[in-house]
């Protein structure tokens, strides 16, 4: 699954910014999973595990948070019930993926600095 | 060293990134897109399960883009064979394989690569089909100007609510074999349901490949394409410069008239027009080529304009 490919990137990713702020080590990191983002929490959980042995992410814990898909109206915002068809009924305009509903995102990465 | 008291102790910081994890293929993905559009070479996303009929679709493409005038090009991503692009070539779809070996989707990387040593730039229509797949090619920004995902009747009605990912990313489903329906227990209205409520933009062409329903709806949404990528080719300076020793002045307006001679027949008095409402704002944008459509839809007037 893609998912390992994912880990991938955001491990090169971790590192690479580690070695330019020069960091004795990482403490954490954090990332954002939209439900629409195509990426299976769980899985990506244990691609990591998988995929950080070895790499200056070995020890560091993941948080990961989930973000539930959520669509509105662009003119009246007013929010779509879940599995309902995507255009407002009051407005009759298609609706709009509110923020964060398919994000994918490398938030933060806690480090020591010398 | 530690700010506070200068003890010389490490200090914990948190770097706030925000970044997306596939900013890295994004980047690749704009590359792509911009070549694409500099060659004024439609390029095109087609993904869906395995089996759903891609290559079904390409081949009966071929056809009809003949009759056109079209070149068509295509790359093919499988996991082991080169089965599909041997079978757009025979088709008439000049095509290169794309073996992804355990990979499940393609990357902007990939495509990049792909295109080297290939003539896609003389190519009006490019097809980048992808690995059979409706989970994971759905994330991926290839640079294509839009995403058409093949769904086929035998699938089940319900793989839009299943797969809502792959079906949002969609700019055009096509709904494929459809010569099986009598034979099958499927209501093509429930197709069209699951997708509006995946899709804000719902947008489905009911096809048969083999019978050739539908294609002329294919070939036309094609051509609705096509008209925003031919035109910023014309205008983008740089290209201009290359071409254009012969014209100093207001090049905009030399090449939108190249650009209604070039297309002539009934249609291009519509076009030009069109082209001058909507123009300015949108020309070269990704937004316009998915959006465009959808964007004469919404606005009524755009839409009628071009009848």
């Amino acid at each position: 699954m893609h998912e390992y490919s994912l880990v991938q990137t955001l491990v090169t990713r971790v590192e690479e910014e580690a070695r330019r702020r020069g960091a004795l080590a990482i403490h954490r990191l954090s990332i954002r999973v939209g439900e629409l983002a195509g990426v299976d929490p769980e899985l990506f959980r244990t691609a990591y595990e998988t995929f950080r042995a070895g790499t200056l992410c070995a020890e560091v814990p993941l948080e990961l948070r989930h973000v539930a898909a959520t669509w509105s109206c662009p003119a009246c915002k007013r929010p779509l019930p879940r599995g309902a068809v995507l255009r407002c009924p009051d407005c009759d305009v298609p609706a709009q993926l509110d923020e964060g509903s398919d994000a994918l995102t490398l938030e933060a990465i806690e480090m020591e600095v010398p | 060293m530690c700010t506070t008291c200068g003890c010389g102790d490490t200090e914990l910081v948190p770097v706030e990134l925000h970044e997306k994890i596939l900013a890295g293929n994004d980047r690749a993905a704009r590359h792509n897109r911009e070549h694409f559009v500099e060659a004024g070479v439609l390029a095109l996303n087609i993904m869906g399960s395995p089996g759903a009929g891609k290559t079904g679709v390409l081949e009966a493409t071929a056809k009809a883009a003949a009759a056109k005038g079209w070149k068509l090009g295509a790359v093919s991503a499988d996991l082991a064979t080169d089965n599909d692009a041997r079978r757009l070539d025979k088709a008439g779809i000049p095509s290169k394989a794309i073996t992804t070996g355990q990979a499940c989707h393609l990357d902007a990387e990939l495509v990049h690569r792909s295109l080297h040593g290939f003539p896609w730039q003389g190519t009006d229509v490019f097809f980048i089909e992808n690995v059979g797949n409706l989970v994971c090619p759905a994330i991926y920004d290839l640079g294509q100007a839009a995403n058409v995902v093949v769904l086929s009747v035998t699938e089940g009605e319900d793989k839009p609510l299943k797969y809502p990912v792959m079906f949002k990313a969609a700019d055009l489903v096509l709904v494929t074999k459809v010569d099986l329906v009598p034979h099958l227990d499927v209501d093509l209205a429930r197709i069209h349901d699951a997708l509006a409520r995946v899709m804000p933009r719902p947008r489905a062409i009911e096809l048969s490949a083999r019978t050739g329903l539908g294609m002329d709806r294919w070939i036309a949404w094609l051509e609705e394409l096509r008209g925003p990528i031919r035109k910023p080719r014309e205008v983008r300076t740089h290209l201009h410069h290359a071409h254009g020793a012969d014209e100093g002045h207001a090049h905009e307006h030399v090449h939108t008239h190249e650009h209604e001679h070039e297309h002539g027949g009934e249609k291009h008095g519509h076009g030009h027009a069109h082209e001058h409402a909507h123009g300015h704002s949108h020309d070269g944008s990704e937004e316009h080529l998915h959006g465009g459509p959808e964007h004469a839809h919404q606005d009524g007037a755009g839409h009628r304009h071009r009848h």
